[in-house]
């Protein structure tokens, strides 16, 4: 049951065949045989039974709230969550609980959905390995897969396979892994710079970051506000449009939220995808795109090709000002959004008190990793009255052309991009960790952080396995509230790719004597 | 020379010269005579007024000073102007105060249309241009009082600008002699106000009251065209009656409801402008004169002793009746200003912009906001002017004094008496018996019916002036005034009642 789908699953509680309690409590019983993933900063138990048992009320009566009533979700723990610990795997949130919900939470609860927990991440978001947290790296479920294993015993032998796991990509890792090791059905990432499609892409799981305004970033604690959505981890694009439609929409608590009213986002069980025309953006061939990436993205655009698509190479002439654009931009909100952050109303608090300026100086120091601390003074530098000018109104237009670019590609008649996700698959945390989280961040992030200086819906859909036996993922972009229309091409696209469900049942076996999963390898994408 | 007094003529074009020479008065006004008022649109050079102070006696060649004004209005509105906390004056410490004003992180901006509409009318009644679009920014500063880290405010593109107040001020020696001047108005922006910290010396702690905190404040930037104290309060006290005719605002300054900053710097007429201070928090109209008047004083001194006048921010000890610089803003604060990306730009449309079927509650519309002004005190002072044969000078006197227009216009209602009269006794008897007790219109023992009826016996002579008079004596709480009364009663009646009788009677009605 736990390797179903949403839409399954969902099925089975309305037929009946498993209550929302059973459910959760398999769910909870999974998180702690998987506990050394670390994907779950808080794990709400009674909150979630209690919730479960609500809903289970809810199915006696027939009062049903609908397709996420009684399922198991998470969220990462950067959206406030009412008197749940919201941590942002921060010290200096660690004990924080949040006296009200996010909108998107609130919208998730509202429709029954039951809250298993908060997950791991890079604190406050910033970084691409989900390893930069305070409560330690979360580990990839790929690593302990029966495909991946299979994979290493045949090339390297007598290596030390637990030193040897991957990462998840980040920065919302937690709720990548989550979804990837069956902990839940959905999750609640955030994506600034591609912060929920590459973990999904690492994980082999659907990663969706909507149209900028589509979704209420109310409660969502700050990246970049003007690049932050609330992207959401799946294990199929149709469940990723189930939970779109619960969270879309106008929110009066966020002013940049759409006015106009939100369609539901149902995708039709078949598509058409002869009349579209499939953009490939030249300048998304880099060097350092391993030779299996590329194989697969040209091999998925023969297949749209040969289905009877336009598929054309279109140019972002921008795109390669995007990393160090999105890092003045990036880092001046930064250093402006956790300027709030003083010790005062909520949060961490250093002892010293001789002076307020000192308090300050102790508790931000005492607060804040290195990562968060170069980034607020890379941006304070940038916002200087001398360097305005020269950064930021510069990087604001750069930011602008940028979006042109998509913009002109779109009117060109071009329906989706079609690009990697990532560069590679993933990579072993002591390899990730060679490198420092600023170069980490500007390469892992190169094909997905365009689109949120533009705004645009994109999606992160698992093609296949390397051939280390790790998920690779390609990445579609629509034009701006076309997130319907992207989806149903991502859907369409799932379908022919066939992705393998992940095969758990070693690790499983091997952690836990009393685990009783039913046949994961039996479970399969399929409808 | 710090004994120095300095007393202020400010008239004329630019040029207005008054003198330090110890105290005296010579040459007031009289150097010039140019009363004409300012216009805008003189060149650049003469936009600057100009006080020239002369040092008659040494013969040193003149100064000029050069004021002005950052006024932070509170804006009456039952909500802040980002959250949905409720405006109060003195409710209990941190009983108002939102998520968003505590600045919980995921919290976000979501602006209240009231503020905006009340920033409109004062940029209308100010003669601004109301811009379409404008824009919201965060200016940075680490203050206890100011959670969030930053000030939302609207540094870039504020929401009006380029407006004129016109203002009086009395000139020469009678107070009838009045002169109308106008100060351009730079712009106005809308912007959060801070909390409170409130300082415990004793415990060596400082506690916070985020009441205030986040309130909607309409920042009013008077170019400097003004040139010292008398001109800036003058300035002040108009703004202070439109924005309380609008409604926009209380303005009450010692309820922090207006708060003025003055910029003040000295130079020689003809050379470049000198290096400016800021005082900052002046709090009340009479405070603004005087400080302003001191730190002309003091610059002129120190720069005619050699030294030089730092770019600083001084706060004004009422006390004292000095400036001082203001230790916590010592070095430059460089605010990091950045554009608010949590609020698109604000857009308001008029009549002829209006989107097709727009959501009325969705949108502003400034023609609409313009029709529904109400009316304004330079309106109202040309009506009284009009109507009642009042002189100007009555007119001001009448809108300054809180309460005393209502007053004054119930007794009209009630009474026969000639306007004039009417005027006379209000602005003579009546507001000279209050100032000598030291109350407030609304504070008065004489109503105004009492007033109107004590008139209508004078107006039909049922009484004489004198006894008239005797009576607001009384009511000013002079007992041998009584006797006089009942002097002329025992006239009036050829001695022929019992003064017992009469003291009865009259102490009975002047009680009442």
């Amino acid at each position: 049951m736990l390797g179903r789908t949403l839409r399954e699953v969902s099925t089975a509680l309305k037929q009946g065949h498993i209550t929302p309690t059973e459910l959760c409590q398999k769910c909870l019983s999974l998180i702690k045989k998987t506990k050394f993933l670390n994907a779950y900063i808080t794990v709400s138990e009674e909150v979630a039974l209690k919730q479960a048992e609500e809903s289970e009320k809810r199915y006696k009566k027939g009062h049903s709230l609908g397709d996420l009533d009684g399922i198991p979700v998470a969220v990462k723990d950067n959206f406030s969550t009412s008197s749940i610990e919201t941590t942002c795997a921060s010290n200096m949130l660690k004990g924080y609980v949040p006296p009200y919900n996010a909108t998107v939470v609130q919208k998730l609860l509202d429709k029954g959905a039951v809250l298993m927990g908060k997950t791991n991440l890079d604190e406050f978001a910033m970084g691409s390995g989900s390893t930069d947290g305070v409560f330690g790296p979360v580990k990839n479920p790929w690593s302990y897969s029966k495909q991946y294993r299979e994979k290493r015993k045949q090339k390297a032998h007598g290596e030390n396979e637990d030193s040897n796991w991957l990462i998840t990509g980040g920065s919302s890792g937690g709720s990548a892994a989550a979804v990837a090791a069956f902990t839940c059905f959905a999750a609640l990432g955030s994506d600034t710079g591609g912060s929920t499609r590459n973990p999904a892409a690492h994980c082999g799981v659907v990663g969706f970051k909507p149209s900028y305004g589509l979704v209420s970033r109310h409660g969502l604690i700050p990246l970049v506000n003007s690049m932050d959505v609330p992207g959401i981890l799946t294990r199929c694009v149709d469940d990723a449009a189930i939970v779109l439609g619960m969270l879309a929409g106008h929110d009066p608590k966020d002013s940049t939220t759409i006015q106009d009213p939100v369609k539901p986002f149902t995708l039709p069980t078949s598509a058409d995808v002869n009349k579209l025309c499939i953009g490939i953006p030249k300048e998304y061939l880099a060097p350092e795109l391993s030779s299996e990436v590329r194989s697969f993205w040209s091999k998925a655009a023969n297949l749209f090709e040969s289905e009877g698509a336009k598929v054309i190479e279109v140019s972002l002439p921008h795109t390669s000002y995007s990393i160090v654009c999105y890092h003045v931009l990036c880092t001046s909100e930064v250093a402006s959004n956790m300027a709030r952050f003083d010790g005062l109303e909520y949060g961490h608090r250093c002892d010293i008190n001789v002076s307020t300026e000192a308090m300050y100086a102790a508790t931000r120091r005492e607060g804040f990793n290195d990562v968060v601390r170069g980034r607020i003074l890379s941006g304070n530098f940038f916002l200087l009255k001398e360097n305005y000018e020269n950064y930021f109104i510069k990087a604001q237009k750069v930011r602008r052309l940028i979006a042109n670019d998509f913009v002109n590609v779109f009117n060109s008649g071009v329906d989706v991009l079609l690009t990697p996700t990532t560069l590679s698959e993933a990579v072993p945390y002591l390899e990730f960790i060679k490198e420092d989280n600023r170069t980490r961040s500007a390469q892992d992030d190169i094909f997905t952080q365009a689109v949120n200086m533009a705004g645009l819906p994109a999606v992160s859909v698992p093609v296949a396995l390397s051939n280390q036996g790790l998920p690779i993922g390609l990445q579609f972009i629509g034009r701006a509230f076309c997130d319907q229309q992207l989806l149903k091409i991502a859907k369409w696209f799932e379908k022919q790719v066939q992705f393998p469900v992940i095969q758990l049942q070693e690790l499983m076996d091997d952690c836990s004597s009393d685990f009783e999963i039913e046949k994961l390898s039996s479970v399969s994408l399929k409808q | 020379m710090a004994a120095l007094m300095l007393r202020w003529s400010c008239l004329g074009k630019r040029w207005v010269l008054a003198c330090i020479d110890g105290g005296s008065r010579h040459g007031r006004g009289a150097a010039i005579g140019l009363t004409s008022r300012r216009k805008r649109g003189q060149s650049s050079v003469a936009q600057q007024p100009l006080i020239a102070v002369q040092k008659s006696r040494k013969g040193e060649h003149e100064w000029a000073a050069v004021v002005g004004l950052e006024i932070h209005a509170q804006i009456s509105s039952n909500s802040k102007l980002f959250s949905g906390s409720q405006v109060h004056f003195a409710a209990p410490p941190n009983s108002l105060v939102s998520f968003f004003d505590a600045s919980l992180p995921g919290t976000l901006p979501v602006l209240n249309r009231r503020c905006v509409e009340a920033a409109v009318m004062t940029g209308l009644a100010l003669n601004c241009r109301i811009n379409k679009k404008s824009l919201f920014d965060r200016k940075h500063y680490f203050y206890a009082d100011l959670p969030a880290g930053y000030q939302i405010t609207q540094q870039r593109l504020p929401i009006a600008v380029n407006g004129s107040l016109a203002y009086s001020v009395s000139v020469g020696k009678k107070p009838s002699q009045v002169s109308t001047r106008t100060v351009r108005i730079k712009q106005i922006q809308l912007e959060q106000d801070s909390g409170k910290s409130l300082h415990d010396e004793p415990r060596s702690q400082t506690l916070i009251d985020l009441n205030r905190a986040g309130v909607g404040l309409l920042e009013v930037v008077l170019e400097p065209d003004m040139s010292c104290g008398e001109e800036a309060a003058s300035a002040v006290r108009e703004l202070q009656l439109i924005l309380q005719a609008l409604g926009t605002s209380q303005a009450n300054m010692a309820e922090g409801q207006l708060r003025v900053d003055a910029n003040i710097s000295v130079h020689h007429p003809g050379e470049p402008l000198g290096v400016r201070t800021e005082v900052k928090n002046l709090n009340s109209a009479r405070f603004l004169a005087k400080a302003i008047d001191f730190e002309i004083k003091r610059q002129i001194h120190e720069l005619e002793n050699g030294r030089k006048i730092l770019n600083e921010t001084r706060s004004f000890d009422d006390k004292l009746g000095c400036t001082m610089p203001m230790r916590d803003k010592e070095g430059k604060q460089d605010y990091r200003f950045m554009p608010e990306p949590n609020l698109p730009p604000l857009l308001l449309y008029d009549t002829a912009s209006l989107p097709p079927g727009a959501d009325p509650q969705q949108v502003i519309n400034i023609d609409w906001i313009r029709e529904r002004l109400p009316e304004l005190p330079g309106k109202t002072r040309e009506k009284l002017i009009q109507q009642y044969g009042m002189l100007p000078e009555h007119s001001f006197t009448l809108l300054n004094e809180v309460g005393l227009l209502e007053f004054f216009q119930n007794v009209i209602k009630e009474t026969r008496a000639e306007p004039k009269k009417v005027t006379s006794w209000v602005l003579n008897i009546f507001l000279g018996f209050l100032k000598q007790q030291n109350l407030a219109v609304n504070e008065s023992p004489v109503t105004p019916s009492a007033l109107a009826e004590l008139l209508n016996l004078l107006d039909r002579k049922a009484i004489s002036s004198s006894a008239a008079r005797q009576v607001m004596d009384m009511k000013r709480g002079n007992p041998r005034a009584i006797n006089k009364l009942i002097g002329l009663v025992r006239k009036a009646t050829l001695s022929r009642a019992d003064p017992t009788v009469i003291k009865e009677i009259l102490e009975r009605k002047l009680s009442s």
